[in-house]
């Protein structure tokens, strides 16, 4: 075989001449990666180029004529009352979701981490959530936080409080959702940390414990802390993203009445109720950028892992 | 800190069903390099731990320097561990590691924050600390290491951040869990060297666990061989290879193995392998069970060739370098392997059919009852095969 | 003092887990109890009267819950089908076949995996408005043929399968694509049970693309087929419209307390690439 080759090539152009093994497997290649190529170029690669173009014009689906507008759909975002609503919606719900998801978890895991025999028992009780269907929860939450009928509000009379109407109060409208997120990620990030926490050998533990680290506050300080910065820059960046994608909650609980529209419900209505394809395209290019931006730096770590 | 003693008495430790540690009692001297060796799952390594404090014994008391300290948390012991993995912290540099025992018994919870932590502490404690690690990091040749982060060192550099972080603080002792094992072989000579340097140095208490009987042979003072969570045997490293008190230390301490032969104790304690008497007897104690089956054991360099000895077909000979060790097996028992150490110099001795003739060196030989425990042999004057 | 300490995080703990667990409870509580018990704020668990029948009849009757449910699982089913037809050829060339744009590609994927396709809904469904393919199964499955995160998991593991048996199965005369699917996914079977198990979840989760392209209550998938049913009772019947709620969250929250490992490893698995 070899001895074959090396003849070839000495008879062959200067150019390294491929055997036919690597020609076919060059050829069987191309053809297992085909499907996904196409694939990738109709639905990552096309719409996009379609999105840009839809974002400089007034298209309306539906409708015969259409004209460039140029930049205007994204100068009109900007001024556009209702969007900038959704997006301060976004940034509130986002502001509640994110710390209290992260450092909610982060404390459930600890606990959750020191327990040995109970801890499968904890993990599902706090996972549970995340693998309902949202809409189906937040149907149930309007129940438990109804006025007169649901047990939270029951509590709250029953504690001397006045009853509050989480659902009938504008201001409470984007809190109450994040309520909702906050449930629903909780376990998720649980997950994400107690893996990083099992990944935190146990020698560097109890060396800090040797070198005098008495109390837990001490010891999570030293060493468990540190050690979960990479788990915790994921769990916030995917967190994060997940909070700007906030959508059943809004479509289930308030279809966006009262000025509870968020990002993602603000481009659906734009987008397929009122069918204002191109200024919702301009706004689909905001919130793509909003979320590119979050993701960047995992992107990057991934792209490094796939080489390496 | 002068060095400090540790005591144990009565230490037994069980996980579930299994029992690890058996009832141990042990006594490190002040400043003695004391180690405890063993096949994996002996429990010297549980032990070490129950020492530091990581794990707490089922029953039985732990001293350090006659204060009992047998339910105190680790941080309040004052001892030092260097671990398998080192353990070192792989988000500080090598000064901070290093600092890391210092700044947290001297400085309070809020000097030690980030940032405002150095505005509190003040300027006389932290120039105390820097101080500190800079002279252990002198000991240890580290000192052009100290800004780097453990990841960028070599293995034998890490070993020495966590050498140089345990003696930072002066410990009343340094406890050590394998801390050669990760190293290559060249360089765990070179570090058994500088750990027997550094004890010397510091005159203080090390208590050294490890699997491999060299380094135990090679540093320390007193050895513990542990078997099955005992201490099969306590004395010098001499001791346990010309001394070993039962069957299994014998067994477990030189390389290559001690060649053991059935023996049979006959009238009058003398010995005969395989029906001829060898010139050796039993010293009798007068108890019923002292004839019948033992066992002798020889080290290969108390073999040697004898014109007279019993024949023996040579099956194979490695040369390691200056020595030569030649495995043999008599015929007369075919599945008991002898090993004979030879110099490389010498003349193999075999003839022509690879057999050679072995006689041994009376004097050297040791004496397992059917118990297992050591029995003190006498060289008759007629020395025979 | 230490015993409070020893109990203290189980105390807490549970604290949290009955908050956790709260609207499981309360909805599962409502849909066996009856309409005139609708003020009776206890959770207390048996009900007065069990209205379990009458609630979740008329939960299947007001809406076809049943269909709802087969909708559900013809489009998870034939999502994942495709999914892993399209995702294992390419990840396994990806992994182990030299081609040119290799490197491209692989660029592409890891770009693409940041992009929701909530992105790219909107020209999405213009294409698919302007084929008249609206209120179509293949509606709701197109977008999702393609998992650029499937290519990326399995080529991750399928780059630590080892060359030197692919070679020996070259020579044996094996196919490429029976050394792809026959030897190399089997070595990756965890990796592929974790992303069915994510796949699964995800679609049968999701509310956003079913509400774009289907209007039709019979083509709903589960989440969509709740939107229409809650919104047609109006706090009329609250047991009523647990029930439903219960049937749509029971079949993945069954799966996941039968093989919760699996679920956990599938769903968290964005978090471990």
């Amino acid at each position: 075989m070899t001895t074959l080759d090396v003849s070839v090539s000495a008879a062959g152009p200067a150019r390294p001449v491929r055997s036919a093994a690597e020609r076919r497997l060059i050829r069987k290649g191309l053809l297992f990666a085909a499907p996904a190529m196409v694939l990738m170029v109709a639905i990552y690669g096309l719409p996009l180029v379609m999105l840009g173009g839809f974002s400089l014009t007034d298209y309306q689906l539906g409708a015969i004529d259409w004209s460039f507008v140029g930049l205007s759909n994204f100068t009109k975002a900007f001024h556009d009352p209702v969007f900038l609503r959704a997006m301060a919606n976004t940034a509130l719900y986002a502001a509640i979701v994110i710390p209290c998801g992260v450092f909610g978890a982060l404390g459930i895991a600890l606990l959750v981490h020191g327990r040995r025999r109970s801890r499968a028992l904890w993990e599902t009780a706090y996972f549970l959530p995340v693998t309902a269907t949202l809409v189906a929860m937040a149907t149930v939450w309007q129940f438990l936080l109804h006025p007169t009928l649901g047990p939270v509000n029951a509590a709250i009379k029953a504690l001397g409080f006045e009853p509050v109407s989480f659902l009938g109060t504008p201001a409470l409208l984007i809190p109450t959702m994040a309520l909702i997120g906050v449930w629903q990620i909780l376990g998720f990030n649980m997950v994400l940390f107690l893996a990083g926490l099992t990944a935190i050998p146990k020698d560097l533990t109890e060396a800090a414990r040797m070198d005098g680290a008495k109390s837990p506050v001490d010891r999570f300080l030293t060493v468990t802390w540190p050690m979960l910065g990479p788990t915790t820059m994921f769990v916030v960046v995917t967190s994060s993203i997940t909070a700007f994608k906030v959508f059943e909650t809004v479509a289930v609980l308030t279809k966006g009445r009262s000025g509870s529209e968020t990002l993602l419900y603000e481009l659906y209505l734009e987008g397929f109720d009122y069918s204002n394809t191109g200024y919702a395209a301009a706004l689909t290019l905001i919130f793509l950028a909003i979320v590119l931006v979050l993701s960047i730096g995992q992107t990057l770590r991934m792209e490094r892992k796939v080489h390496y | 800190m002068t060095p400090q003693s540790l005591e144990l008495t009565g230490i037994g430790k069980g996980f579930g069903q299994t029992e690890v540690l058996r009832g141990i009692d042990l006594t490190v001297r002040p400043g003695e390099f004391l180690s405890l060796v063993g096949m994996s799952g002996c429990g010297k390594s549980t032990l070490l731990r129950i020492i530091a404090g990581l794990e707490t014994p089922d029953r039985g008391t732990v001293s350090i320097g006659g204060a009992d300290v047998t339910g105190a948390d680790p941080s309040d012991r004052n001892l030092a561990m260097v671990f398998q993995s080192y353990a070192l912290y792989p988000h500080m540099s090598v000064r901070e590691n290093i600092a890391t025992p210092l700044r947290m018994r001297r400085l309070s919870g809020w000097a030690r924050l980030p940032l405002v932590g150095r505005m509190i502490a003040g300027r006389a404690a932290l120039d105390d600390i820097d101080a500190a690690v800079e002279a252990a990091a002198g000991v240890l040749e580290i000192g052009a290491l100290l800004e780097r982060r453990p990841a960028e060192l070599s293995g034998g550099q890490r070993q020495r951040v966590a050498l140089a972080r345990a003696l930072v603080r002066d410990p009343a002792a340094f406890l050590m869990d394998e801390p050669l094992s990760n190293l290559d072989a060249k360089l765990r000579a070179h570090m058994r060297a500088e750990l027997s340097a550094l004890h010397r140095r510091l005159g203080a208490t090390f208590v050294y666990v490890t699997h491999d009987q060299i380094e135990a042979m090679t540093m320390s003072d007193r050895i513990a061989l542990m078997i099955e969570g005992r201490i099969e045997q306590l004395g010098t490293p001499d001791d346990l290879y010309r001394a070993p008190a039962t069957l299994r230390v014998a067994r477990f301490i030189g390389q290559p193995s001690i060649n053991l032969l059935p023996v049979e104790i006959g009238p009058a304690g003398r010995l005969s392998l395989f029906g001829l008497e060898i010139g050796l007897a039993a010293a009798l104690s007068g108890g019923a069970e002292t004839t019948g089956p033992a066992t002798l054991g020889l080290r290969p360099e108390d073999l040697h060739l004898r014109a007279d000895g019993l024949p023996a077909k040579v099956l194979r000979v490695e040369t390691h370098g200056a020595d030569r060790y030649v495995s043999c097996v008599l015929p007369r028992a075919p599945e008991l392997a002898l090993t004979l150490r030879q110099s490389a110099t010498d003349p193999l001795g075999a003839d022509a059919d690879g057999v050679l003739r072995l006689g041994f060196v009376a004097g050297r030989a040791h004496l397992f009852g059917a118990d297992g425990q050591r029995r003190t042999l006498h060289v008759l004057e007629r020395v025979a095969a | 003092m230490a015993r409070l300490r020893h109990y203290l995080p189980h105390l807490v703990l549970a604290l949290g887990a009955a908050a956790m667990l709260l609207p499981f409870y309360w909805m599962v509580l409502t849909s066996i109890r009856s309409p005139s018990e609708i003020f009776d704020v206890s959770l207390w668990p048996v009900p007065k009267t069990f209205s379990g029948g009458e609630n979740y009849a008329q939960a299947a009757s007001s809406v076809p819950m049943a269909r709802f449910m087969l909708n559900g699982l013809i489009v998870c089913g034939g999502i994942l089908a495709v999914q892993v037809l399209t995702s294992v050829p390419a990840a396994y060339a990806l992994a182990k076949l030299r081609f040119p744009g290799r490197r491209i590609m692989l660029a592409l994927v890891i770009a693409a995996l940041c992009v929701p396709v909530q992105a790219l809904a909107l020209p999405l469904f213009v294409g698919l408005a302007r084929a008249q393919l609206l209120n179509t199964y293949f509606a709701m499955m197109a977008p999702f043929f393609l998992s650029v995160f499937a290519i990326f998991l399995f080529h991750q593991s399928f780059r630590s399968y080892p060359d030197e048996i692919i070679e020996a199965a070259r020579m044996d005369g094996f196919s490429e694509m029976e050394i792809c699917w026959r030897l190399v996914l089997r070595g990756s079977l965890p990796s592929l049970a974790a992303f069915a198990v994510f796949s699964v979840v995800a679609h049968w989760n999701d509310l956003y693309w079913p509400m774009i392209v289907i209007n039709k209550t019979e083509l709903a998938p589960p989440p969509l087929g709740m939107l229409f049913f809650s919104d047609a009772e109006t706090g009329a019947n609250y047991g009523a419209l647990m029930a439903g709620a219960t049937i749509i969250t029971a079949p993945i929250v069954l799966c996941f307390l039968l093989a919760r490992r699996h679920f956990i490893a599938g769903i968290t698995m964005t978090g471990v690439k």
